[in-house]
C-alpha cells in the first residue's frame, strides 16, 4: 500500500525527539451492504475508508493523529502532529529500518465479495424474505441485511515490524416480527464468518430465515420470564457472550493495570470451577474474530486464559506488554485507522467438558434454559454483568417446557465462574458479535458447550 | 485535496459541485462533513493519550425513477467523490421499485437560527485542554479518602460542519461545537470496589462544570460501597436523570415514523390513545439550543421543528423524514437522522424532553416513601425490546426508605413493559438536565416495577 522507504522516513519523523516507540497503521477498507425491508430491496450501499493512524509513545504519554491523505507529505504532517501530541522532547529525526514479516493466514478466502455481481447479493435477500414469510401469516415483517468488507492493513513500527493483512468478512442477518393477540415479538439470526462469498455455499440463508421467523412466532406464546435467582442451563453455541462479559473483559491487561478488574493480582489462583477452561484464539480460521496479524502487526495467537479453573494469564496489547516487559499476546486491536489500539478479545470460548447436554437438563428440577443470549455488558471493576435472553424456556421437572419473553440476566463474574456445576461435550461457536469498548467496536467470536450455572438472577416480571 | 474544507462556504460549494454532476434523469443528494476533534486522557497525574484528528466524509444518495442507491467515502478528493457518485448510481439499479422513494423537497419552513458553534472553543490553547483532564483526575482523587483510582479522566471536543445539497433544491449547512469532561472512577473499601462516573457537556470549555463532574464521579462510586442485593418484589422506582434519559431514548424509538411504517412500533395504532397520566407531556425539541442534540436543519436539509409526541397523556403522532411522511400520506417533521455520512436517513428524534414537574427530587423521594432509587442501568440495549415493549435491565442504586435514600444495592434487575412504565408514571422532577443523548434527563418516579434480586 505504501513503499517501505516512505514508511521508514515517516517513522523517522514520528519518533524524533527521543520517543520510545512510533507506529504507522495504514488501512484501506471497502464495504458493501444491501438491505431488504418490508418486502423491498431498499438500497445497496458501497463505502470506502482509507487512511493512516500514527502513534507515538514517549514515557507515559501516547500521541495519536490520523489522516486520509496517504501521500508522503500527508503522512509526515500527521507524524509531526502525533509526535507533538506525545510531547517528546528534543528534535531531529531518527533512522528506522523495517524488516517485513509474513504471518500465516488463518484461512484462505475463496470468493472475494468484490468479484460477486451485486444481483447475486440481492437475490439472497429475497430468498430469505420468502423463506421467513413462508413460516405463516403471523410473520408480519422481515428485514434482511447482507454486508461484506475487505480490510487491508499494514503496520510498520520502530521495533522494525512491517506486516500486513487482508481481512475479508461476510455477514447476513435477518430480523422478523411476528404479530398475534399478545402483541409483537421479534426473532433474529445472524450468520457471519471471516470468509468471502463462499459463506453461502456452506450455509443456507433460507434455513437461517426460517429459524428467525419461527423464533418470533414461538415467542408470541411466551410467558413473562420469572424473577429471582435460579439454576440456568445455557445451550451449546448460545451463550459464549456470558464468558465474554463475565470474565473476558476483566482479563484485559489495560483494565487490570488500572485496578478496574476483579481479576487483578489473581494469576495462578483458582478463579473458576475446575470445569472451566477458557481460551481466546485469534487463529481460529474463518471465525468472526480471527486475523493473521492484530492491529499492531503481531501474529494472531491462541491464548489459554483459565485452565481447569486456574487463572493462567491476561490478554495483552503492545503498550501494556512493553510496560510489563513481556511480549504482546496478539490482542491489540482497533476499530479503524482513526482509533488507538487497545486490548481486545478475538474468539473467546469455553472448552467442552465430559457431560451430556440432555442429562444436564434432566438433572435440573426447575430453572431456565437459554438457547440464545443477546448482547451483554459488564462492569469489570465489580464483575457485575448482564446479558439479554433472546430465546429462553422454562425448565420444569427436568424438561424444557414453555417459551419465555425477553429479559436480562444479571450475575457477578467471579461468582458465576465458581457456580458452574456442569459442562457438556457438545461445543459450538455462536453467532458473530461486535464488542464495544471505550467507543470502539471490533468483530469478535464466542463459543460454549451446554453448561449449567447453579444460581443466576433472571430479570423477569413473573413472581 | 480541497484545502480549507472546514470553511463552511467551501464545504457547501463542494457539495454543490458534486450535486451538479447529477444526470438529467436522476436526483442526487450530497452530504459532506468535516470535523476536527481533540481527545485528552489523564491517568496517574500524566497525559496518558492525546489524540488530534481531522475527519472528512461524504454520503451520496441517487434516485433514479423509483429506485434509490447510496455510497459513501471518508475523503473529499474529487476522484473519490466521482467514484462514490458512480457507485451510488450503479447501486440504484438493484433496488426494488418503490413509489415513495425520493429526495426531500424544500417545504418553505425557515430554519430557526441557532448558534451551536461557540467560537471561543477555536481559541482554547491545547495546554488548557490538557490541564482540564489532569485537574479532573486530581479533583476526583481528592474528593473522598475512599477514592481508589480513576480509570479514565477525559477532556474531548469536536467542531463539526456538514452541508446537504440536492438536485431538488435543498441547500443546508450546520456547524456545531461540543466539548465534554468525563470520568470513570473507582472507590474501594477493603476487598470491595465500586465504580462511578461523571460528565459535563457544553459548547465551549468555559461552560464546563469540572467541580460538578468530579463530585458526581466521587458520589456515585462512594455511595455504592457496601452495596448488597435486595429482595425480589414489586416497587415504585425513582430514576436518576441519566437513567430517565436512556429510558426516554428507547421510548422514542417507537415514535419513529420509519418504525411505525415498518410495523415495528408498539405505538403504531395508538394515535389519540391515552398511554400516560394526563399531566404528562413529551415532545422532540431540536430547536432548543440547550440540548446537545439540537440542530437547525435535519439530515435531509429541512428545518427542524418541535414535534409533540404525548400531550395530556395521549399519543399525538410520530416524527417523520421525507420517505416515511410520503409513505404514510403526511409531511416531513424535519426529523431525518443519519449515523454520520455512512448511512441514508431514517426518522428519529434529536432532543426528547419530558416536561418537568414542580417537585424537587428530594420531595419526590419523600412522597414515594418506600422504593428503589436507580442511579445506573446495565444492558439497556440487550434487555429492552422497542418492538415488543419488553423492558428488563440490570441496575445499581439505593433503597428508598422513609422517604429518603438508605442503603446501596447492586446486582439486581428491574423489569416491566414500556407501555406499563409510561402509564405508571407517578411524578416528574423539576430538574431537567442536558445530557449527551437524544433525550434530556429528569428525575422520574414510576409505580409497580418488578425488582429481581435475592
Amino acid at each position: 500500500m505504501i513503499d517501505q522507504d516512505v514508511l521508514e522516513r515517516v517513522l523517522g519523523v514520528a519518533a524524533r525527539g527521543g520517543a520510545d516507540f512510533a507506529e504507522v497503521f495504514v488501512e484501506d477498507k471497502r464495504s458493501s451492504s444491501a438491505v431488504l425491508d418490508d418486502g423491498r430491496v431498499e438500497e445497496l450501499t458501497s463505502g470506502r475508508d482509507r487512511g493512516a493512524g500514527i502513534r507515538v509513545v514517549a514515557g507515559e504519554s501516547t500521541g495519536f493523529a490520523h489522516t486520509a491523505d496517504l501521500s508522503e507529505a500527508g503522512l509526515v504532517a500527521a507524524a509531526a502532529i502525533a509526535s507533538e501530541a506525545a510531547r517528546a522532547q528534543g528534535s531531529g529525526t531518527r533512522e528506522v529500518a523495517l524488516d517485513a514479516d509474513t504471518a500465516p493466514r488463518p484461512n484462505v478466502v475463496r470468493i472475494l465479495p468484490g468479484d460477486v455481481p451485486k444481483a447475486r447479493k440481492v437475490e439472497l435477500l429475497t430468498r430469505a424474505d420468502h423463506a421467513a414469510r413462508a413460516q405463516g401469516a403471523a410473520v408480519t415483517q422481515v428485514m434482511a441485511r447482507y454486508s461484506d468488507s475487505r480490510r487491508r492493513i499494514l503496520v510498520a513500527n520502530t521495533d522494525g515490524t512491517l506486516a500486513s493483512d487482508d481481512q475479508v468478512r461476510t455477514v447476513f442477518s435477518i430480523s422478523c416480527v411476528a404479530t398475534g393477540d399478545t402483541g409483537m415479538q421479534t426473532g433474529r439470526e445472524t450468520l457471519g464468518h471471516t470468509v468471502g462469498f463462499e459463506l453461502f455455499d456452506d450455509h443456507d440463508v433460507e434455513e437461517l430465515a426460517a429459524r428467525a421467523a419461527q423464533r418470533a412466532v414461538t415467542k408470541l406464546a411466551a410467558r413473562p420470564a420469572p424473577s429471582g435467582q435460579m439454576p440456568v442451563v445455557i445451550g451449546a453455541g448460545g451463550g459464549g457472550v456470558m464468558f465474554h462479559e463475565a470474565c473476558g473483559h476483566g482479563l484485559e491487561a489495560d483494565l487490570v493495570a488500572k485496578g478496574a478488574s476483579v481479576f487483578r493480582d489473581r494469576v495462578g489462583e483458582q478463579v473458576a470451577s475446575p470445569l472451566v477452561t477458557l481460551v481466546d484464539d485469534g487463529t481460529m480460521g474463518g471465525e468472526w474474530g480471527c486475523f493473521a496479524i492484530d492491529d499492531e502487526g503481531r501474529p494472531a495467537q491462541r491464548n489459554v486464559l483459565i485452565q481447569d479453573g486456574v487463572l493462567v494469564d491476561y490478554m495483552w496489547d503492545g503498550l501494556r506488554a512493553r510496560r510489563a516487559g513481556r511480549p504482546s499476546s496478539g490482542n491489540g486491536r482497533r476499530q479503524s485507522y482513526q482509533h488507538l489500539p487497545m486490548v481486545r478479545m478475538t474468539n473467546t470460548y469455553l472448552l467442552g467438558g465430559r457431560g451430556d447436554a440432555d442429562s444436564i437438563v434432566a438433572d435440573t428440577p426447575s430453572g431456565v434454559y437459554i438457547a440464545h443470549l443477546g448482547g451483554g455488558q459488564v462492569n469489570t471493576a465489580t464483575g457485575d454483568f448482564v446479558f439479554g435472553m433472546t430465546e429462553a424456556y422454562l425448565i420444569e421437572d427436568g424438561r424444557i417446557t414453555e417459551p419465555l419473553r425477553e429479559g436480562n440476566l444479571i450475575g457477578n463474574g467471579p461468582e458465576v465462574l465458581r457456580n458452574i456445576d456442569a459442562v457438556a461435550a457438545d461445543f459450538a461457536m455462536g453467532p458473530p458479535g461486535t464488542c464495544g469498548k471505550d467507543g470502539q467496536g471490533v468483530p469478535v467470536g464466542d463459543g460454549v458447550p451446554t453448561l449449567r450455572v447453579h444460581g443466576l438472577t433472571i430479570g423477569g416480571t413473573a413472581a | 485535496m480541497a484545502n480549507h474544507d472546514d470553511d463552511p462556504g467551501a464545504l457547501l460549494a463542494l457539495a454543490e459541485q458534486v450535486a451538479g454532476w447529477a444526470r438529467d434523469d436522476e436526483g442526487v443528494e450530497v452530504v459532506v462533513g468535516h470535523s476536527r476533534e481533540t481527545e485528552v486522557r489523564a491517568y496517574d497525574g500524566e497525559i496518558e493519550s492525546f489524540v488530534a484528528s481531522e475527519s472528512r466524509g461524504v454520503g451520496i444518495r441517487v434516485v433514479q425513477g423509483s429506485r434509490q442507491g447510496f455510497a459513501w467515502a471518508g475523503s473529499h478528493d474529487l476522484d473519490v467523490l466521482r467514484e462514490t457518485l458512480a457507485e451510488a448510481q450503479d447501486n440504484a439499479r438493484f433496488a426494488t421499485e418503490d413509489p415513495h422513494v425520493g429526495l426531500a423537497e424544500p417545504d418553505g419552513v425557515a430554519p430557526v437560527a441557532l448558534e451551536l458553534h461557540d467560537g471561543r472553543l477555536d481559541s482554547v490553547p491545547t495546554e488548557r485542554k490538557l490541564q482540564l483532564a489532569l485537574e479532573l483526575e486530581r479533583c476526583i482523587l481528592a474528593g473522598d479518602p475512599r477514592m481508589a483510582g480513576v480509570e479514565s479522566a477525559d477532556y474531548s471536543d469536536a467542531v463539526s460542519v456538514a452541508a446537504v445539497v440536492s438536485s431538488t433544491g435543498i441547500r443546508a449547512l450546520e456547524r456545531d461545537s461540543v466539548c465534554s469532561l468525563s470520568a470513570y472512577s473507582l472507590a474501594g473499601d477493603g476487598d470491595e470496589t465500586t465504580t462511578g462516573f461523571g460528565f459535563s457537556v457544553a459548547r465551549s470549555p468555559e461552560d464546563l462544570d469540572l467541580e460538578a463532574c468530579a463530585a458526581d464521579a466521587v458520589d456515585r462510586a462512594v455511595r455504592l460501597l457496601g452495596a448488597g442485593r435486595m429482595p425480589t418484589g414489586r416497587l415504585t422506582v425513582v430514576l436518576d436523570p441519566w437513567v430517565t434519559a436512556q429510558l426516554l431514548s428507547v421510548v422514542a424509538e417507537a415514535f419513529s415514523g420509519t418504525e411505525v411504517l415498518r410495523g415495528r412500533s408498539w405505538l403504531a395504532d395508538r394515535v389519540g390513545e391515552k398511554v400516560a397520566p394526563e399531566w404528562v407531556t413529551l415532545a422532540d425539541r431540536p430547536t432548543d439550543p440547550r440540548w446537545i442534540g439540537a440542530a437547525s436543519v435535519d439530515d435531509e436539509g429541512l428545518a427542524t421543528r418541535t414535534v409533540p409526541l404525548i400531550e395530556a397523556g395521549r399519543v399525538q403522532g410520530f416524527v417523520h423524514d421525507s420517505y416515511s411522511a410520503r409513505a404514510t400520506g403526511t409531511t416531513s417533521t424535519g426529523s431525518a437522522v443519519r449515523a454520520g455520512h455512512r448511512s441514508t436517513p431514517s426518522a428519529g428524534v434529536r432532543a426528547v424532553v419530558l416536561d418537568p414537574g414542580a417537585a424537587a427530587p428530594a420531595r419526590i423521594l419523600a412522597e414515594v416513601g418506600e422504593g428503589l432509587y436507580v442511579s445506573e442501568v446495565q444492558g439497556m440495549h440487550s434487555g429492552v425490546n422497542p418492538v415488543s415493549g419488553d423492558f428488563s435491565t440490570g441496575v445499581e442504586g439505593m433503597v428508598i426508605r422513609d422517604g429518603a435514600l438508605a442503603e446501596p444495592v447492586r446486582e439486581i434487575t428491574i423489569a416491566s413493559t414500556l407501555p406499563r412504565m409510561l402509564s405508571g408514571i407517578r411524578a416528574v422532577g423539576d430538574d431537567l438536565t442536558p445530557l449527551p443523548l437524544d433525550a434530556a434527563g429528569v428525575t422520574l418516579a414510576i409505580d409497580d416495577v418488578s425488582v429481581s434480586g435475592s
